[in-house]
């Protein structure tokens, strides 16, 4: 039987078109709980490799012969070996190129909407963490907010249906995800955004993010408005872009707030969330659609693979948008936190230019799930 | 610390350093200490792990230079 290499894009579409897939993954259990492919449709049996050097022949009847079969591990060495065990034992199977090293890195591009002056709107969706960006292009002239490290990517896509990237934005200072921000605006002479109260520390040059800021991308119509809207760092800056789509960052997600925790100020800003999210954001349009710069879970996605809803739905469904007792907010956003990110206080240290960590050391510190959110 | 085998996996991709020392550990009596010498970044939970499992015990790692060092033990 056959062994193939199955890549992130094509996991992707079975993800986004809520295909059938047994995943065996063979990395540490520890590392399965911790963080694995998600797929509504997925069935999933963990057993680390190292118990399998001997043979597969005791896990083959956990392995069903109705279903496309992938294994999974780190890197993808592991795996190959798994799969080829198999297949010896007359079963086809895949394995993960580049195994969750690169999957974690996959971003997987879907167009949220067309502008009105003939613009598109782009939300690169990170499956692997969660990670949500987005590329604003009109005229040949692009905007990207909250890339991702993989700076490459959006470069590639700006250079493909033939944009320029002109301005870079980061809603906040991120603690879960090395920004690419820098990395693009270096690369193609954008001018790259912070807010001035989330950038202190920052050791590098960039142009003050302010609430009221406008910037006009290609050579009408498109509008980015920059809405101060702090809880989740001090700085945290939503954007409305063409009167049509709010991109909040990580103040407000589909089904979960921002926790106001990550840079150790939890019990000052959340009256910052609140008055954000309670005050704030209900005086916006609630047919503006939602775009948010993580998802949690894998049901969050829509048809389309892209993660969106509008305002007055997530007004009237959204939990964190529904505690009408002060006190009980703050105990939801201040005492039941998930578990931090990994590595969250390099992240934001790379992140402010203040420690330069190799790729390598960069993948290591982002591996994992994203925890942005409290529910 | 002293060891009764040395085992060099330095350059080694996963899952050829636990592969080997599997195969290194056979070689040796209860008891004895196999010495591990590795760069692959992701053999010091895999080793700790794969050690748990099989009965051995992980006694010492430290790292230096980019080379990670395990001492095991074998289990009786």
């Amino acid at each position: 039987m056959s062994v193939k290499a199955m890549n992130s894009k094509e996991v992707a579409r079975k993800v986004i078109e809520k295909k059938e897939l047994f995943i065996l993954d063979v990395r540490n259990e520890g590392d399965f709980a911790d963080w694995k492919i998600e797929g509504e449709n997925f069935d999933y049996f963990n057993i680390p490799y190292f118990e399998l050097l001997d043979g597969v022949e005791e896990i083959m009847d956990k392995i069903p012969a109705d279903k496309e079969v992938i294994v999974v591990c780190a890197k993808e060495g592991s795996s190959i070996m798994v799969a080829e065990m198999i297949s010896d034992e007359g079963v086809d199977v895949s394995y993960l190129e580049g195994g969750m090293k690169a999957w974690s890195e996959y971003l997987e591009p879907v167009k949220v909407g067309d502008l009105k002056d003939g613009g598109q709107l782009y939300q690169f969706v990170r499956l692997g963490k969660g990670c949500l960006s987005y590329m604003v292009v009109s005229n040949g002239e692009a905007a990207i907010i909250d890339a991702t490290r993989m700076a490459d990517v959006y470069v590639n896509f700006a250079n493909d249906i033939g944009a320029n990237i002109t301005h870079v934005f980061d809603t906040h200072l991120h603690a879960d995800h090395i920004s690419g921000g820098r990395k693009i605006a270096e690369a193609t002479g954008a001018t790259y955004w912070l807010p001035p109260k989330d950038a202190g520390e920052v050791l590098f040059e960039y142009a003050a993010l302010e609430g009221g800021n406008n910037v006009v991308i290609g050579n009408s119509t498109i509008n980015i408005h920059a809405l101060y809207s702090p809880g989740h760092t001090i700085g945290s800056t939503s954007f409305v872009i063409d009167e049509k789509y709010l991109l909040s960052g990580d103040i407000l997600f589909i089904d979960s707030i921002g926790r106001p925790d990550l840079a150790g100020l939890a019990e000052d800003w959340v009256g910052d969330l609140r008055e954000s999210l309670y005050k704030r954001y209900r005086e916006l349009s609630e047919e503006l659609v939602v775009l948010p710069a993580h998802f949690m879970i894998i049901d969050e996605l829509n048809v389309d693979g892209s993660v969106a809803e509008k305002l007055g739905t997530l007004f009237a469904e959204n939990h964190g948008l529904n505690i009408e007792d002060e006190n009980e907010f703050r105990s939801l956003v201040t005492e039941n936190l998930p578990p931090q990110p990994n590595s969250y206080q390099e992240i934001r240290e790379t992140n402010m230019g203040k420690i330069m960590p190799d790729e390598d050391k960069q993948r290591e510190m982002e591996i994992g799930p994203n925890r942005c959110a409290v529910r | 610390m002293n060891s009764d085998k040395v085992l060099d996996a330095k350059g080694l991709a996963c899952p050829m350093p636990i592969v080997r020392t599997k195969k290194a550990m056979m070689e040796l009596e209860s008891g004895q200490v196999l010495e591990i010498h590795a760069t692959d970044k992701g053999a010091k939970n895999d080793l700790a792990a794969w050690a748990k499992s099989s009965g051995h015990e992980l006694v010492s790692d430290i790292e230096a230079d980019g080379v990670f060092t395990f001492w095991i033990k074998k289990g009786y």
